[in-house]
């Protein structure tokens, strides 16, 4: 067959300008109608906040002690080389996460009885990791392994085993992710592909995983927004990130703005990471079950 | 000698019995359909043919060899005996003919040029040329399940198992997955297959078995089932079938 899809529509009446149905105007006013009623009460609702605060007894010392313009802008830069570290530590952190997760995920999910040992070495690891604080961790690898390296290389220092720190405690959470996403997927692609006569193996690393994966992202998104923030408590360890960094300035002023900027800077990559995960969990949802009901 | 041959083959499902004492012998070549209502015991037979279920007691041979012997490597056996589910279990992220040259590609160690060309070959005798480098999910269920045909065809199989291929689709979808099966047939392919489409089954058999709780109750022609049932069971049944209009 040729494509004469052009010439097709020629004798057809000429589409007339978008003329609205009824429905459609109707639905066209109740938008225009609910934005408006939504800018208003959010402006009235932000007058009455401002109003009420700064009519507080104590609001001028509130806002000297976190909102001073002047520490603000002295602190701003070197909070914010500072915090150059935490990103680089979670881009450094997050993909051996990923890879030690998944590791720990197909582990748990062997069913061969030679691998029991480390089908249960990965189940006491789980356990034992998701039982105990992130912050105790910290405590235990950072300071309790440096100490008994006493070593001052690259790999005896603080950085370095905060960073071992955040990949042994958010491979147990995000291994558990990826199980579920394992658990997930049929049994009948199993079935599919083993009756093709690929080996467990095989029918894991092109069948399951694959889709397995696809299936977690928006989950995983969440844990790494935490991680995201948990990267600051390496500072307890003495690396100096924008919390510690904020906290030597807020010493020296007796200041607490320098903890608003670290703060800011914080949710500056957790709220653009969040509304990802948002959005890919909503495209998700969409692709699972057609449109929202309203 | 029988390419397969089932003897006093066993199975249940923790107290339910699901297949007793089958004894069943498959030649090369030949199409042997079994009928039977849901839950007696066909799909269980397919899937213990082709290992995914182990069976109690009994032995299955295939080609000479007692493949059921506690064990055996499946993944040999499972190469040379195509199935075909009725959910079709395309892998929906992989392309058409990603689907259809996985197992060729890293079980036989086919070269992915060499593979690509069999299977798009293949595709365009099945009609299917134009879907290669769709996602399963933007075909029909019909180009589906035949997508699930060439994929299992790929590997050369010896024999094919069909597990209600097509009772999952739609009606109007039903004819192009059995004209496949036709085509098939006349290729001298050794068919198992399991089914409710008896007309279908009539015309493309060989043998037909009627299966009642995990037995075979009664077996022989086509002809000998659905003009002179022997047995009360089958007559029941198939009076059954006529009385829901798929006779």
């Amino acid at each position: 067959m040729t494509r004469t899809d052009d010439g097709a529509g020629a004798d057809a009446p000429a589409p007339s300008a978008p003329e609205r149905t009824r429905r459609q105007q109707y639905e066209r006013r109740q938008l225009v109608r609910s934005i408006v009623t939504a800018a208003l009460s959010t402006i009235a609702f932000a007058a009455l906040l401002v109003f009420v605060v700064s009519r507080q007894e104590r609001w001028p010392d509130v806002r000297d002690a976190f909102f001073d313009g002047g520490v603000f802008g002295d602190s701003f830069r070197p909070i914010l080389e500072a915090f150059w570290l935490d990103v680089r530590i979670f881009l450094v952190c997050a993909p051996c996460i990923l890879v030690f997760g998944l590791l720990v995920s197909l582990a748990r999910s062997t069913r061969s009885p030679v691998l029991f040992p480390v089908r249960a070495l990965a189940t006491v690891y789980v356990d034992l990791t998701r039982g105990v604080p992130v912050i105790l961790w910290i405590n235990l690898i950072g300071f309790g392994v440096v100490a008994l390296l006493s070593s001052r290389s690259f790999f005896g220092g603080y950085l370095f085993w905060g960073g071992v720190t955040l990949v042994w405690t958010y491979s147990a959470y995000v291994s558990e992710v990826f199980r579920a996403g394992i658990e997930s997927i049929h049994e009948s692609q199993r079935a599919g592909a083993r009756s093709l006569g690929l080996s467990t193996w095989q029918t894991n690393r092109h069948v399951v995983i694959p889709q397995a994966v696809r299936r977690v992202v928006p989950p995983l998104m969440n844990d790494f927004v935490s991680l995201q923030k948990d990267v600051a408590l390496v500072s307890l360890l003495g690396p100096v990130e924008a919390l510690r960094r904020a906290d030597v300035i807020q010493d020296r002023t007796f200041n607490f703005t320098p903890f608003v900027v670290a703060a800011l800077m914080f949710v500056s990559v957790s709220i653009p990471l969040t509304r990802l995960a948002d959005h890919l969990m909503a495209k998700e949802r969409r692709r699972m079950s057609g449109t929202a009901v309203r | 000698m029988s390419l397969l041959s089932y003897r006093r083959v066993r199975k249940s499902f923790g107290t339910r019995v699901v297949l007793d004492s089958i004894d069943l012998e498959v030649d090369r070549g030949q199409v042997i359909t079994l009928i039977g209502a849901s839950g007696s015991g066909k799909s269980t037979l397919l899937r213990c043919t082709n290992l995914l279920e182990p069976i109690d007691d009994g032995e299955i041979w295939f080609d000479g060899v007692d493949i059921s012997e506690p064990g055996r490597k499946p993944d040999p056996v499972r190469r040379r005996i195509g199935m075909v589910f009725q959910s079709f279990n395309l892998f929906p992220h992989m392309t058409v003919l990603e689907n259809v040259t996985l197992a060729p590609r890293k079980v036989l160690g086919r070269h992915r040029r060499d593979a690509d060309d069999r299977a798009r070959a293949m595709l365009d005798r099945f009609g299917l040329a134009d879907k290669a480098d769709d996602y399963p999910d933007r075909c029909s269920g019909g180009q589906q399940q035949r997508v699930a045909i060439v994929r299992a065809l790929q590997m050369d199989p010896e024999v094919m198992l069909l597990d209600e291929i097509t009772s999952a689709l739609d009606p109007e979808l039903v004819g192009e997955v059995l004209e496949v099966v036709r085509g098939l047939r006349g290729q001298g392919m050794t068919m198992l297959l399991a089914t409710h489409e008896m007309a279908f089954a009539r015309e493309i058999s060989d043998q037909v078995c009627f299966l009642k709780d995990g037995r075979i109750h009664e077996h022989g022609s086509p002809e000998q089932i659905f003009t002179m049932p022997a047995r009360q069971e089958t007559r029941d049944f198939l009076a059954r079938v006529i009385a829901s209009g798929r006779m």
